[in-house]
């Protein structure tokens, strides 16, 4: 390989998220504790260059680089905006949550960074090399943010159980990895690609490596039936570790379905197809039902987390440009949502008080009727309800399985999302129909403020004008 | 039988008894020395496929390093052996069940038919002056550069994490301070008493 300095501008987005949270990890050490914010500003600030750098750098075609271990495409540039705009969103709700609770310091932006790191390198791999380092980088930070709270019996217990899981994932992975390096001689995606056509390859230790890679990958969504860390994590590690888990991985992980089984494994689409049809279903159904019996509303983002998880799995399995763009459209979304949803749960915290249990929402909106309406159109958008976003997600998703001929499982899904429908209205029945327990007014800065009201009204926005963001997924997968 | 066949059979069949002696030792200190002798077996395969670095690198980095950080962890616990193993003849006839299909699936796999010597043939052997240490070296500086950083970002992180989760000020643990230590004056530590002789 000739190195060449300018193969180190389509990587330059990474170089730039290393570097500022190395210089952050080192000036942090340097702050007095109420100066600690500057680490906060640093990483925001980081962040939003992050997102000019990707504009600038965009190479406008694909670019494979790094003897094949890195691609640069649309696809890569999309996601990493949406995952670094996204990410900026839920520090910025961290702030006060984690001021109030003593919580406040430099190692939860750097490891948030580093996460940021591990997503891009998943989102831009091209090589499974790429993508279990990338995974395990972001897997990694985020069993440390679980833990945060050391004193926290309930975080450190939610830490050891995602890290337990997630390590028996990576080796699942792992295995199904070295199955596929076994019957195609390569790593690279394209390589394994060329391999597949090849008509002497050994098809069965292929599929035996799909399994394993499939299984791997529902560990890191969280599909049923290998969702059973997702409430116990949601609900354990603190709230504001909780809005950033919950939302950005989700983009990263629907990149990574896209690198393996698109890029990589396309050509074993009719086996893996059924595998996720199978793990579609029993998401949507299992978590959509559970989430009715929850009385915590973390574990029921949690289990609402894992009914959406079967959408998007649908729009990746229709195997068609239309239903990546679904899907895509969908994971970033879905994002969206959940850092809005977390976002109103941090907002009714505050200093000893946890604001967990659905009982906390009551009468919201004579506390705050501009929140309350936030909180409204989150709820409207997961639920599927016109003319929020979450009604397009959703549709353009069915549409695409509805054009591959399987409008039983669209029926499925639409099933499904009534049931769900009832606790997303239920807390806006509680929100609006009942009365407060407690009248203590909301305490929030002015920027998380600001922040709520755009990401809800972002709700509505993207729901009047969903062609916006579904051609920049369309163009990106092009 | 050729002889190298025979010294990888032997080495096989030791690394699996050291394997599942892992598993069903009751002592853990037991368990982690099966591992080292499980390494030791698996790094004389290796050497056997002409990977000398990566034995080399086995025994040094895993039985050098990661065993005995186990066997300090192992020893410094107190590991309740009865709660590990409650529930165990609950969960056996379950758990043996799936293990077989397993085993069974994954020998008609990873079996001869797959993965036979016929269909996975052993690479030419090298020639006297082959270096392996050089040749690993020269791919992971230039094919694998970009993979390489990751994982050393990875490390850091886990110091990063290591460090942040244990490290705590605790306001009443006392220090020395050297550098007060040394900048001591008689006058500080001692103190002159006048007073009467007694009888």
């Amino acid at each position: 390989m000739q190195f060449d300095t300018s193969m180190l501008i389509p990587v330059l987005p990474e170089i730039f998220i290393l570097t500022a949270a190395c210089v952050i990890l080192v000036v942090d050490l340097f702050l007095k504790e109420e100066q600690r914010v500057i680490s906060y500003g640093l990483t925001q600030i980081s962040l939003l260059l992050a997102v000019v750098i990707t504009l600038i750098t965009s190479p406008g075609e694909t670019r494979i680089i790094f003897d094949g271990s890195v691609v640069r495409d649309g696809m890569s540039d999309l996601l990493k905006i949406a995952i670094f705009i996204i990410s900026a969103g839920a520090f910025l709700y961290a702030k006060d949550y984690l001021r109030d609770r003593d919580l406040f310091k430099g190692e939860y932006y750097v490891l948030g960074l580093f996460a940021v790191l591990g997503m891009m390198v998943m989102v831009s791999a091209n090589s499974f090399l790429t993508v279990y380092l990338g995974l395990e980088l972001l897997a990694l930070s985020l069993y440390a943010l679980v833990a945060f709270n050391r004193d926290s019996a309930e975080s450190s217990e939610a830490a050891m159980k995602y890290f337990v899981l997630g390590a028996l994932a990576s080796g699942m992975l792992l295995y199904g990895i070295s199955m596929i390096y076994g019957a195609t001689g390569s790593i690279g995606f394209q390589a394994i690609g060329e391999g597949l056509a090849n008509p002497d390859v050994n098809k069965m230790v292929l599929v035996f490596g799909l399994v394993f890679v499939v299984i791997g990958l529902a560990f890191k969504f969280g599909a049923v039936p290998f969702h059973m860390w997702v409430p116990d994590v949601y609900q354990g590690a603190p709230t504001a570790v909780v809005t950033f888990l919950g939302s950005t991985p989700k983009i990263a992980a629907f990149a990574l379905a896209m690198r393996m089984l698109v890029d990589g494994l396309g050509g074993l689409h009719a086996d893996w197809q059924y595998m996720l049809v199978i793990l579609a279903i029993l998401s949507m159904g299992l978590g959509n039902v559970f989430a009715i019996a929850q009385g915590n509303i973390k574990r029921m983002l949690a289990y609402s987390t894992i009914s959406h998880v079967g959408f998007i799995l649908i729009g990746i399995l229709a195997g068609t440009t239309k239903g990546y763009t679904a899907a895509m459209f969908y994971s970033i979304v879905y994002a969206a949502m959940a850092l809005g949803a977390f976002g109103i749960v941090i907002l009714l915290s505050r200093r000893g008080f946890e604001a967990e249990n659905l009982d906390d929402f009551k009468g919201l909106n004579e506390r705050s009727p501009w929140f309350a309406a936030m909180m409204l159109l989150v709820m409207f958008s997961m639920a599927g309800v016109p003319p929020t976003v979450g009604f397009f997600a959703k549709m353009f998703v069915l549409e695409a399985v509805i054009s591959i001929d399987m409008t039983w499982l669209a029926l499925v899904g639409v099933f499904f999302s009534i049931i769900g429908a009832f606790y997303y209205l239920r807390i806006v029945k509680l929100m609006y129909f009942d009365k407060p327990l407690d009248n203590s007014p909301l305490e929030a800065g002015i920027d998380t403020r600001i922040a709520l009201s755009v990401n809800g009204l972002s709700m509505l926005a993207l729901g009047l004008f969903p062609a916006g963001l579904l051609s920049l997924c369309a163009a990106a997968l092009s | 039988m050729t002889f190298e066949k025979f010294v990888f059979y032997i080495f096989a069949a030791i690394l699996v008894f050291a394997a599942s002696m892992v598993i069903t030792r009751r002592n853990p200190v037991h368990s982690a020395l099966f591992l080292v002798l499980a390494f030791f077996s698996s790094a004389g395969i290796w050497l056997l496929a002409e990977a000398e670095f990566l034995a080399i690198v086995l025994i040094l980095v895993y039985v050098g390093a990661v065993m005995v950080l186990f066997l300090f962890v192992v020893m410094m616990l107190d590991i309740d052996l009865a709660t590990l193993r409650a529930g165990f003849i609950k969960y056996m006839p379950v758990g043996a069940l799936v293990a077989l299909v397993m085993a069974i699936e994954m020998f008609m796999v990873v079996g001869p038919a797959n993965f036979g010597l016929d269909k996975m043939p052993a690479p030419a052997a090298q020639g006297p002056g082959y270096n392996n240490t050089e040749e690993l070296g020269n791919v992971l500086y230039t094919v694998y550069m970009y993979p390489f950083e990751i994982a050393a970002v990875i490390l850091l992180v886990g110091i990063i994490a290591a460090i942040g989760l244990t490290m705590r000020k605790r306001p009443e643990t006392k220090y020395q301070d050297p550098s007060q230590q040394v900048k001591v004056k008689k006058a500080d530590r001692l103190r002159v008493v006048k007073m009467d002789a007694e009888d």
